[in-house]
């Protein structure tokens, strides 16, 4: 906020406890973790008395984890992309959504409700079946791979729920905040851009941070469309192994994989806003 | 009804949009049937899920300290981990593990998507509740105790009814969220909305006009849910609470 760039009007406000950031260590409630570890070597301890002699469970696990580990990457490059891409155009739908014109308030509006109400799923089918595989541009042929598809459908979405949380947060600053930058004869785009949006910054990240961890928990929605993922690579690995007392190892391996990352995030989005409550 | 298929046989050859929903009886019957499966499983899931919620919720009030860690792990597991995830673990993982009656699996694949979308919507639902439960003011239980309410008594016929006003903005959410989430069950073959527009679409070969009728479809049914939703929140406003 104090990054001199941008001409922020700030009300008074007393600097925050130092306090505040030391107790920031303990993020991973470790109880819960626990739990979800305590289901996995339970499960893994069953299946290991049962195969005595073939290859042990959890060796199946170490084997195929690099494995799941590239398909899990995936997922997080296909969230990366769709959160970088649905934010931009979610902000650029927010400022639609306050604009004067009625009209493109009226027809963001509509857009925001229509993506905001759709399944994902549904959303994903559209994507991939309406969008070409490739695009000619003069001659050149510039192709369209599938999870660039999945990444745009999942990015629709975000894209309508940030845009409802830009306008929810430019709302939610004092009109004094306008006037004053009026008083001093900044036009409406540098107030919205310099002193606006940089306040609202600070109250659209933990609902930002939430819908980041949304979308994670929606990439294995592609492998419903055929991008291999981690749960292709997980259904792949067990019709490799045909293992009966494989089955609720892996799947427990690969919840734990997302709780471990997805988990931290949630953990971190409620303390950033009950600190923000505080003030 | 036939002037209506008749159109619809007219616009086909007219304009070669395909919508054998409305002129196909076949088609009309697995569509429709594929509306009713998902409104069975939105609407089973939604009174599972906010009982179980509502029973998880009161047990965060628990004096015993493993009770409510157990239903924080639950909870949390549940919220943080991905749906699709989980039903695939309770069909693909879960399923086959389970005694078989006469050679019948326990539960199908509809049995199982209601198991996964309960649990998942009612970990939702705990955490919804407990903050409507938190919104209620701390004199009005006392005030109930006093008049020697039990500590369930409380539960049942102050806390809770307050509760469900407060929290019914974000109910109507969650709702909402069930019934775009009961597409997940697609993914098990479970005959929902999804999946038999997905069969007629890959007979017909009409999928974009199909795309359209579902993604209207489901706007619609979540339109509706949001203005039933809001016409029941102002039903029933306590005067003078929330607001």
């Amino acid at each position: 906020m104090n990054d001199s760039r941008f001409a922020v009007l700030l009300p008074l406000r007393l600097p925050a406890p130092i306090g505040d950031r030391s107790s920031g260590g303990v993020l991973f409630s470790a109880q819960v973790g626990m739990i979800l570890i305590a289901v996995l070597a339970t499960s893994l301890a069953m299946a290991q008395a049962q195969g005595a002699a073939k290859p042990g469970v959890i060796d199946l696990l170490i084997k195929w984890t690099p494995l799941l580990a590239k398909g899990f990457f995936f997922n997080l490059l296909i969230s990366v992309c769709a959160m970088a891409l649905g934010t931009a155009a979610g902000v650029l739908l927010g400022m639609a959504r306050i604009s004067l014109l009625g009209p493109v308030r009226s027809g963001s509006w509509l857009v925001v409700q229509f993506f905001r109400n759709a399944p994902w799923l549904v959303l994903l089918f559209f994507v991939m079946f309406l969008l070409p595989f490739e695009f000619r541009i003069g001659t050149t042929v510039v192709p369209f791979p599938d999870w660039i598809k999945v990444t745009l459908g999942l990015a629709l979405p975000i894209m309508a729920n940030i845009a409802e949380i830009v306008r929810g947060a430019v709302q939610s600053i004092p009109t004094g905040q306008w006037e004053a930058a009026r008083s001093l004869a900044f036009s409406r785009s540098e107030t919205l851009w310099k002193i606006i949006l940089p306040q609202c910054i600070k109250r659209m990240l933990p609902p930002w941070m939430n819908w980041y961890a949304i979308l994670t928990m929606a990439t294995p929605l592609a492998s419903l469309v055929g991008v291999a993922e981690v749960m292709t690579v997980t259904g792949r690995i067990t019709s490799a192994e045909g293992r009966t007392d494989l089955l609720i190892p892996i799947y427990s391996y690969v919840l734990v994989w997302f709780f471990l990352y997805c988990y931290p995030i949630a953990a971190w989005t409620r303390r950033l806003e009950a600190r923000y409550a505080e003030r | 009804m036939d002037d209506i298929a008749a159109w619809f046989q007219w616009l086909h050859q007219a304009t070669g949009i395909k919508l054998t929903i409305f002129y196909d009886s076949y088609d009309t019957k697995r569509f429709l049937q594929g509306f009713a499966t998902t409104l069975k499983l939105a609407t089973y899931c939604l009174v599972l899920s906010v009982a179980l919620g509502a029973l998880l919720a009161g047990l965060y009030g628990s004096r015993i300290a493993l009770v409510r860690r157990a239903v924080n792990g639950f909870v949390q597991l549940f919220r943080n981990t991905p749906p699709l995830v989980q039903l695939y673990f309770f069909y693909f993982a879960l399923g086959p593990v389970l005694p078989k009656i006469d050679g019948q699996p326990l539960l199908g694949s509809f049995g199982w998507a209601l198991v996964s979308l309960t649990l998942l919507e009612a970990a939702f639902a705990a955490e919804i509740f407990r903050a409507g439960i938190e919104a209620v003011p701390k004199a009005t239980i006392e005030a109930a105790q006093a008049l020697g309410y039990s500590r369930w008594q409380v539960y049942r016929r102050v806390v809770l009814p307050l509760a469900v006003r407060v929290t019914m903005p974000a109910m109507t959410n969650n709702l909402v969220n069930l019934v775009k989430t009961t597409t997940l069950a697609y993914a098990i073959a479970v005959p929902e909305l999804v999946y038999m527009s997905a069969q007629i679409w890959s007979e017909q070969v009409n999928v974009p006009e199909m795309m359209v009728v579902l993604l209207v479809s489901y706007v619609a049914m979540v339109g509706i849910i949001n203005q039933v939703m809001h016409r029941l929140e102002v039903r029933l406003r306590v005067p003078g609470f929330g607001q």
